[in-house]
C-alpha cells in the first residue's frame, strides 16, 4: 500500500510536443484517483510515466518513499490494466493471470492460490482454461483486471479500461471496479475521457487539458465549484450553459447584460464580481439551476425566451432554447408540459450562478 | 455466396460508359452465373499450370522410366534409373550436400533474419532507407551476385584472402572454393546472405502485427527482454516463422543457380546438389532419363514439406 507523489512532472516528445506540463499531484494511500480530460490532454502520458512505460523529461515520481524515475516498470510494484486489455492471445486465462507471478518466481502453489482467489473475486473461474479470443469483451476486461490483482501491487493503473465495452456493460463494470477497489483497498490511478466515469469512480478527480492540471478535487467539489470555465463545461451532462455578458452597475446593484437578457448578480457574488464592472465576463448556469418561472421567482432573475427543442428523457425533460446569444438547456421535471416554439419565462436559481473571467476563464 | 459476384458485376456496369451499358449489362448477366465466371477466371491459371508444371512433371515421370537420351528415344527400363542413382556415390553425396546445405542455410537465415527483423522493428534514423536497402541481396539476380561472390572466393584473385592476408589474420591463403567442405560452407554463406532479407522482411511484417501493449504488459509483469521475446514475440510470430521456413526449405532444397555459378558442383563433384547433379547428368551429358530420375528424388522430400505446411495452415485456420 502506498501513496504516489508527482512533482513538477514534464514530458516533451522529440517532435517538440509538450504533452505534460508541470504536473503536481499527491495521490493518497488507498485513494481512487481519476485523471480525466479530452484526448491529447496528457492524462495517459502521465499514467504511462507512473508505470515506467514512458520516460520522464523532468520532475519526480515517488511511490511510497522511493523516487522511481529510473526504475524499470517491473521494479515499481504496480499493475496496469490496458484499454485493449493486452491479454497474451496464445496463453489461457489462467496462464495470463499467472504470468506475472511466474516471472517473479513465485512458488507454484502460491501462484495457483492467488489466481484462483482472483478468479473467484471476478467470477471467472469457469473461464480459466479458455483462450482470450474465446471470451467476450466484458470477460476479457475481467481477466485483465485479474492479471493485475493477482500481483497484489502497491498501485493499480487503469488506462481507459472500459472504453472498449458497450454502454450497458460499461455501467456494470464501473460498479464492479468500485466494489473491487473498496475490497482491495489499493491505491488506484484511473485514466478516462468520460466525465461520468470520473465522477462515479473517483475519490478525487484530476481534470487535465493541454498538458496542464486544471483542477483537483472531489467529484462534487468539481461540479459545484469549478475552478475555471473549462472544468465547468467539461464536468456535468448536459454541460453548463455559458452566456457572454457585460457587468454593469445601475441603481446600486450589479447586472449581467447580454442581448435580450438582463440578470441581477446575486448578492453573494456581488463582492467578487464588482471588480469586473464595465467588463465582459462569462455567466455560467447549470441546466438544473434554470427552471420555468412561477409567481414566486423574482423578476430580476428571470428572462423570456422561446422553446427550441424539447427532449423528454422519461425521468426528466431537457428544454433547449436560445437566450443572450447562446444556446442553452434546462432540465425540468417530467410533469412539465411545454411545446416547441412556445414562449416561456425562465428563472435562475440565484444561489447557483457562476462567473468566469473573460480572458483567463478562471472562476470569479 | 452470390453477393460478391453480383457486387463486382455491379461495379463493372456502373463504370461503363452509357453507350456501352446495354452490352455490358448483358455481359454482366452472363457473368452472374457463378459456374461460368469461376471457369472463365480459372482457365488462364490452369492453362499455365498445365503447360509449364503438370506437363513437364508427367514427362519427367515418364522419362525417368526410360533410357531416353538426346537423339535416342530409348525404351522402357522400369526403375533401373532410380536403382542406378541410388547406388551412385556422387548422387549420394549430392543428396547429403542438399540436406546439409538446406539445413544450415535455413538455420542461419532464420537466426540472422530474426535478429535483423528485431533490430529493424525499433525506430531509428533513416529507418525506411535502411529497411529498403536491406532487400538488395534479395532483388539482385542470383546469377549476378553468385558471380560476384565467386570472384571474392577466387583462388588467385580472392579479395577476402587478400584482406585477411594483408591484415595478418592468415599466413596461407584459404581454399574457399578449391576444397569441397570449404566450398559447401561458402555456398551456405552466399545462400544465407541472399535469403536473409526475405526472412527479415517477412518476420518484420509479422512483428508489426504484435501489439506493443503486449510487450508493455509483459514488462509490467516482470519479463525481461529475453522473456518478452520467448513468451510473447516468439509464440505470436510462430505462424509467420513456419511459413517462411517452409518456403525457404522448398527453395533451398531445390536450389540450382547458386551452386551452378559458384562451384559448378566442383571441385570433383564434391558440392553437387540434387538439382545441379541432375542437370549435369540429364542436360550436360544428355542422359535425359537418368537426369529425370535423379531430379525426382527431390519430390518425396518437397512433398513432405508441403504436406506439413498445408496441415499446419489448416490447423491455424481452425483457430
Amino acid at each position: 500500500m502506498a501513496n504516489v507523489t508527482i512533482r513538477n512532472l514534464n514530458k516533451n516528445y522529440e517532435n517538440g510536443f509538450h504533452a505534460v506540463k508541470d504536473v503536481n499531484l499527491e495521490i493518497r494511500d488507498k485513494e481512487f484517483m481519476v485523471l480525466v480530460g479530452p484526448s491529447g490532454c496528457g492524462k495517459t502520458t502521465t499514467l504511462r510515466m507512473v508505470a515506467g512505460l514512458e520516460e520522464i523529461t523532468s520532475g519526480d515520481i515517488m511511490i511510497g518513499k522511493d523516487v522511481v524515475n529510473d526504475l524499470p516498470p517491473m521494479d515499481r510494484n504496480i499493475a496496469m490494466v490496458f484499454q485493449n486489455y493486452a491479454l497474451y492471445p496464445h496463453k489461457s486465462v489462467y496462464q495470463n493471470m499467472a504470468f506475472g507471478l511466474q516471472m517473479r518466481k513465485y512458488p507454484k502453489d502460491e501462484i495457483d492460490k492467488r489466481v484462483r482467489e482472483a478468479a473467484d473475486i471476478l467470477g471467472i473461474q469457469p473461464l480459466l482454461e479458455r483462450k482470450p479470443r474465446q471470451l467476450s469483451g466484458g470477460q476479457r476486461q475481467r481477466v485483465a483486471v485479474g492479471r493485475a490483482i493477482v500481483r497484489h501491487p502497491e498501485v493499480f493503473l487503469f488506462d481507459e479500461p472500459l472504453s472498449n465495452l458497450d454502454a450497458q456493460l460499461r455501467v456494470q463494470m464501473r460498479v464492479e471496479l468500485k466494489r473491487l477497489h473498496e475490497r482491495l483497498e489499493t491505491t488506484a490511478i484511473y485514466v478516462t475521457h468520460d466525465q461520468v466515469e470520473a465522477m462515479t469512480l473517483g475519490d478525487r478527480v484530476v481534470v487535465m487539458k493541454d498538458g496542464w492540471v486544471q483542477q483537483v478535487g472531489e467529484p462534487l467539489e468539481l461540479y459545484e465549484k469549478p475552478a475555471n470555465r473549462f472544468v465547468a463545461g467539461f464536468i456535468g451532462s448536459p454541460a453548463m450553459n455559458f452566456v457572454e455578458v457585460t457587468i454593469s452597475d445601475s441603481g446600486g446593484a450589479l447586472w449581467a447584460d447580454a442581448a435580450g437578457l438582463r440578470l441581477k448578480v446575486p448578492p453573494q457574488m456581488v463582492e467578487r464580481v464588482r471588480a469586473h464592472t464595465g467588463k465582459r465576463a462569462t455567466l455560467g448556469m447549470r441546466p438544473e439551476a434554470l427552471h420555468l418561472a412561477s409567481g414566486s421567482d423574482h423578476a430580476d432573475f428571470c428572462f423570456d425566451t422561446a422553446v427550441d427543442v424539447v427532449e423528454p428523457l422519461g425521468n426528466e425533460i431537457l428544454i433547449n432554447f436560445r437566450a443572450g446569444g447562446a444556446a442553452m438547456v434546462t432540465r425540468v421535471d417530467p410533469s412539465v408540459r411545454v411545446k416547441a416554439h412556445q414562449n416561456v419565462r425562465v428563472a435562475l436559481d440565484p444561489g447557483r450562478v457562476h462567473f468566469f473571467d473573460e480572458t483567463s476563464g478562471a472562476a470569479i | 455466396m452470390k453477393d460478391p459476384v453480383v457486387a463486382g458485376a455491379g461495379v463493372a456496369a456502373s463504370i461503363a460508359a452509357p453507350a456501352e451499358r446495354g452490352r455490358v449489362s448483358r455481359l454482366t448477366r452472363w457473368l452472374e452465373s457463378e459456374k461460368l465466371l469461376a471457369t472463365v477466371l480459372l482457365v488462364p491459371g490452369m492453362a499455365i499450370l498445365l503447360i509449364f508444371i503438370a506437363y513437364p512433371f508427367v514427362m519427367a515421370l515418364w522419362y525417368s522410366l526410360t533410357s531416353i537420351r538426346v537423339g535416342d528415344p530409348g525404351e522402357f527400363v522400369g526403375i533401373a534409373n532410380f536403382a542406378k542413382a541410388w547406388n551412385d556415390t556422387v548422387f549420394q553425396l549430392a543428396f547429403k550436400n542438399t540436406v546439409f546445405y538446406t539445413f544450415w542455410a535455413t538455420v542461419f537465415k532464420l537466426a540472422l533474419g530474426m535478429w535483423l527483423a528485431l533490430l529493424l522493428n525499433r525506430s531509428f534514423r533513416f529507418k525506411r532507407i535502411i529497411r529498403a536497402s536491406m532487400l538488395l541481396p534479395f532483388i539482385i539476380p542470383t546469377v549476378l551476385s553468385a558471380f560476384a561472390w565467386r570472384w571474392m572466393f577466387d583462388p588467385t584473385f580472392s579479395v577476402m584472402n587478400w584482406l585477411l592476408y594483408h591484415s595478418g589474420v592468415i599466413t596461407d591463403r584459404l581454399p574457399f572454393l578449391s576444397d569441397g567442405d570449404w566450398a559447401l560452407w561458402c555456398a551456405v554463406l552466399v545462400n544465407t546472405w541472399r535469403g536473409m532479407p526475405f526472412f527479415a522482411i517477412t518476420l518484420l511484417a509479422g512483428l508489426q502485427t504484435i501489439s506493443p501493449d503486449l510487450h508493455e504488459a509483459a514488462a509490467l509483469d516482470g519479463a525481461n527482454a529475453w522473456h518478452r521475446f520467448w513468451h510473447v514475440t516468439w509464440p505470436l510470430l510462430l505462424p509467420v516463422t513456419l511459413v517462411v521456413v517452409v518456403f525457404s526449405v522448398i527453395q533451398t532444397f531445390s536450389d540450382f543457380q547458386l551452386i551452378y555459378v559458384l562451384t559448378g558442383g566442383g571441385p570433383a563433384n564434391s558440392t553437387h546438389l540434387i538439382a545441379t547433379y541432375a542437370y549435369q547428368v540429364g542436360v550436360a551429358s544428355g542422359l535425359l532419363g537418368e537426369g529425370a530420375a535423379l531430379s525426382l528424388f527431390m519430390f518425396p522430400v518437397l512433398f513432405g514439406v508441403v504436406w506439413f505446411q498445408l496441415r499446419f495452415m489448416k490447423r491455424m485456420e481452425g483457430h
